[in-house]
């Protein structure tokens, strides 16, 4: 055990690294962008006067690099500063947002990732009867289509021809945990429906390719019902691959949802992020893309965790 | 009246109650089902423009929302702040459905002679939310707000001529001007002087989200939602809503799903596009308002080509509005005649000639000019106004004819505002709807403009310009009005294709008044407290 210990040490310390080095391509990726805050925000109305006094406030006339490491020496202590615009709290702007998005990642994923490994095994365990077919067609051509079509899709079908589930989902205080489920029912099929194929495909081809073991051929010498081969001796050695393709898409479901966030009116933090780029709001558009990171570094260990821990062999090297 | 004439009328009561049909349609039907004008006069005022009714939660969403947005008055930009600030914030003055000014905060106002001294009395009721009474002090702190040397107010501009505010007891003011202003109660209406408490050094306290409107904010978070409940003891009529949400709803499809599954009762835009679809769903009622919006082409008359007026109106007489009106805003447009003066303000000039598309009367002026075989660079953005590129492609093709050449550069909607517009010398231009011709003038064509766009020059529009802002004789001024606007289309840098209308839609259930004001979208702004529900 203690070398998984070490290993996620070591990751978690290279993690930081990257965020160090996003950090920075943020900052000046940002700077670049045409336009300042000062202009962004006061628009067509701006006068040369009105943005001057206005950068003064916003200490931008420092240069580039001081408000860089100004930022980062808050942020190493847990401070990642105020929003230039509105002076509130950058931890506040993003808390409740970055929490909505998690739930809609929850939400899906707790549908999606159960319904794309059953559906896995089972189009491979019928592997090339019509089912199989059916399943893969309509699987990719969900993955295939951009997710605001297949928004406006179900929209359209589940939302203003039978009016069964709200078209927005706006939020409200003191929503039932029912009534939010309803709400945010559309937004979290959508995205069960982009994540399903790339997970879904993954389970079949993992377990395809260890159907022709000579193992999997003595279970079923010895008698085995086929779907107990499957889920008994094939799955177990199937884990790894599944895991880290299931990591990715969870990493998407957080990351990836902007469109979503967008159709569906949805006050998550790819929202959020886009407004901050659009005003330059440069603590905002940082503290997001760190977020955004985070989670990538996070469930990429994670899943190599995981498939350390699925896999005996490597569980106890020699 | 026969049982069949009487069932029509019942029907026809119903629409007018709904707000379905207007007051002209009512008294034509009528009458035609045999009714004489007097007794469907009648007939209007008892039964069919009933009383709004009070009650319900108004959800309304709206096209133009960002989660930086703040409540300070001074960086008013979008939708959301200025429609939320019509909604729980109080101005001096308001304009009203059928285009004059009407009392908000100020129940009456005078000036002297030369119009260089306002005095305005504030209604004695009016209270912020938190019960504090709005006084004089309130509301010198929220004008002095946009002036002095430290603002950053986008409104800066508009009072440089006010030398001093003061007081006169606790519910006067006195605005003492260098140079007389006519419209200064109308200038009170624009969206940035919302009144807020003041605080003891003078300034005020905006970051509560405190005001006088007729709703008070319950909740809310910027770019998402606001949930708002009725200001009881509101200084003015309506508020018949007790609770009134309002919801950032930016996509264009969201909007129109939301509206059209009954999940927001009103919404500020609909696409053009879709409007001929929409009309046909009798749980929805669309409104067309022509308002005083523009989208402008300025030409820099101090760089050639430009710098010839013959060029200018050659570039003017290129251009065939009423195809850009029909193809680009699926006649969502009102055609404009080269003067920023729109119809829906007041003082409209009447009888100037309209100039419309005359390739061959361009190609000779061109010729005049020496400049046949003209190429220029036109730039444009979508961002500018939908369809703002495929219009400008429309343009060029037109000008062809006239032997023009127009290249259309697609510029980044991403900061154009900063990058394009006063910067390239011709290109396209949206503006926000202006209260009164003296305003538009002077922000946009005085000569010493900061957004002179077309750099023009004219001594005598100037010098009609500040005669007519201190001429409180309203025939004077509409003639020199008369005579600026003929200046601006015969000698001026900007083409003027169109005023673009407010295109928005309401459910069928929601109540609106027979006449929609035409500052802003949603009866200016202000669905919240003038509509109501009818069932």
């Amino acid at each position: 055990m203690s070398d998984i210990f070490k290993l996620v040490m070591k990751r978690l310390g290279l993690g930081l690294v990257t965020l160090l080095v996003v950090s920075i391509l943020i900052f000046f990726a940002v700077e670049l962008l045409p336009g300042d805050i000062a202009q962004a925000v006061l628009g067509q109305g701006a006068t040369e006067e009105t943005v001057a006094t206005l950068r003064e406030r916003m200490g931008l006339n420092d240069p580039a690099i001081v408000r860089y490491l100004d930022w980062l020496g808050g942020a190493v202590r847990g401070d990642f500063g105020v929003s230039l615009i509105s002076g509130g709290s950058v931890g506040d702007a993003i808390t409740q947002r970055f929490l909505n998005t998690l739930f809609l990642a929850t939400y899906a994923a707790v549908i999606a990732v159960p319904f794309a490994i059953v559906l896995g095994v089972l189009v491979a365990l019928m592997r090339d009867t019509l089912f199989d077919r059916a399943a893969n067609i309509l699987t990719l051509t969900s993955i295939s289509s951009p997710e605001f079509f297949l928004g406006y899709v179900l929209i359209l079908y589940l939302s203003v021809k039978t009016g069964w589930f709200p078209a927005i989902s706006s939020l409200s205080a003191g929503m039932s945990f029912g009534e939010l489920l309803e709400r945010t029912f559309l937004p979290a099929l959508t995205l069960v429906l982009v994540v399903t194929a790339h997970m879904m495909r993954m389970t079949r081809a993992a377990i395809i390719n260890l159907l022709a073991s000579p193992y999997i051929e003595m279970a079923r010498l010895k008698g085995m019902p086929p779907w107990k081969v499957i889920v008994k001796h094939a799955l177990p050695n199937a884990w790894a691959p599944i895991i880290n393709v299931v990591a990715l898409n969870l990493a998407y479901l957080i990351t990836g949802v902007v469109l979503v966030e967008v159709v569906f009116v949805y006050p998550g933090i790819g929202q959020l992020l886009v407004d901050a780029v659009a005003k330059r709001d440069f603590p905002i558009v940082q503290a997001c893309c760190l977020i955004f990171a985070a989670t990538f570094i996070l469930l990429n260990l994670a899943a190599d965790v995981g498939s350390i821990l699925t896999n005996p062999r490597l569980r106890h090297p020699k | 009246m026969s049982k069949k004439n009487q069932a029509q009328l019942d029907r026809l009561a119903d629409a007018a109650r709904q707000g379905r049909i207007s007051r002209r349609d009512f008294m034509h039907y009528s009458v035609a089902a045999g009714l004489t004008a007097t007794t469907a006069t009648g007939l209007w005022t008892t039964k069919a423009a009933a009383q709004p009714k009070s009650g319900g939660n108004f959800r309304w969403g709206l096209h133009d929302g960002n989660t930086s947005d703040t409540h300070d008055p001074g960086t008013y930009v979008t939708r959301q702040n200025i429609f939320l600030a019509h909604t729980h914030r109080s101005y001096l003055t308001m304009i009203m459905g059928d285009g004059s000014l009407g009392p908000d905060l100020a129940d009456s106002w005078e000036a002297n002679d030369d119009a260089t001294e306002w005095t305005f009395d504030l209604n004695q009721e009016a209270a912020f939310h938190s019960g504090k009474p709005v006084t004089a002090d309130d509301v010198i702190a929220s004008l002095n707000h946009h002036r002095g040397d430290d603002t950053t107010s986008a409104a800066k501009a508009l009072l440089t001529d006010v030398s001093d505010i003061a007081k006169d007891g606790d519910h006067t003011i006195v605005v003492t001007l260098s140079r007389g202003n006519a419209d200064l109660p109308w200038l009170m209406t624009d969206y940035h002087f919302a009144i807020c408490p003041a605080n003891d050094d003078g300034t005020i306290d905006w970051q509560s989200g405190d005001g006088s409107g007729p709703y008070k904010i319950d909740s809310g978070e910027w770019g998402v939602q606001f949930t708002l409940s009725r200001h009881d003891g509101w200084h003015r009529e309506g508020a018949y809503f007790d609770t009134v949400e309002i919801l950032t709803l930016n996509d264009p499809n969201a909007r129109q799903t939301a509206l059209v599954t009954g999940d927001v009762h009103a919404v500020s835009l609909i696409e053009l596009k879709t409007m001929g679809l929409l009309q046909r769903d009798p749980n929805l009622d669309i409104h067309n308002v022509p308002s005083a919006a523009a989208i402008t082409m300025p030409m820099f008359c101090d760089q050639a080509p430009f710098d010839n007026v013959d060029v200018r109106n050659a570039m003017k007489l290129a251009m065939n509005r009423d195809e850009i009106i029909e193809k680009i805003t699926f006649g969502a447009a009102t055609k404009a005649n080269d003067f920023h003066h729109s119809p829906a303000q007041p003082y409209y000039p009447e009888g100037i000639p309209q100039r419309d598309y005359d390739p061959d009367q361009a190609r000779s002026l061109l010729q005049k000019a020496g400049a046949e075989g003209l190429t220029v660079n036109l730039s444009a953005a979508d961002s500018v106004y939908a369809g703002a590129v495929d219009m400008a492609v429309l343009y060029a093709e037109q000008a062809r004819a006239a032997g023009i050449n127009i290249n259309v550069v697609r510029e980044p909607n991403d900061g154009y505002y900063s990058d394009v517009w006063l910067t390239k010398p011709f290109c396209l231009v949206s503006w926000g709807a202006r209260p009164t011709p003296d305003v538009m003038y002077t922000l946009a064509y005085k000569d010493d403009a900061a957004w002179n766009e077309s750099h023009w020059q004219n001594e005598r529009f100037n010098e009609l310009l500040l005669q007519a802002k201190s001429e409180l004789d309203e025939s004077l001024r509409a003639e020199m009005y008369a005579e600026m606007a003929t200046l601006a289309r015969d000698d001026g840098g900007t083409i003027i294709p169109f005023f673009n209308n407010f295109v928005y839609a309401n459910r069928a259930n929601v109540g609106t008044p027979e006449e929609l004001a035409a500052s802003w979208e949603n009866d200016g702004a202000r669905a919240a407290s003038r509509w109501w529900f009818t069932d």
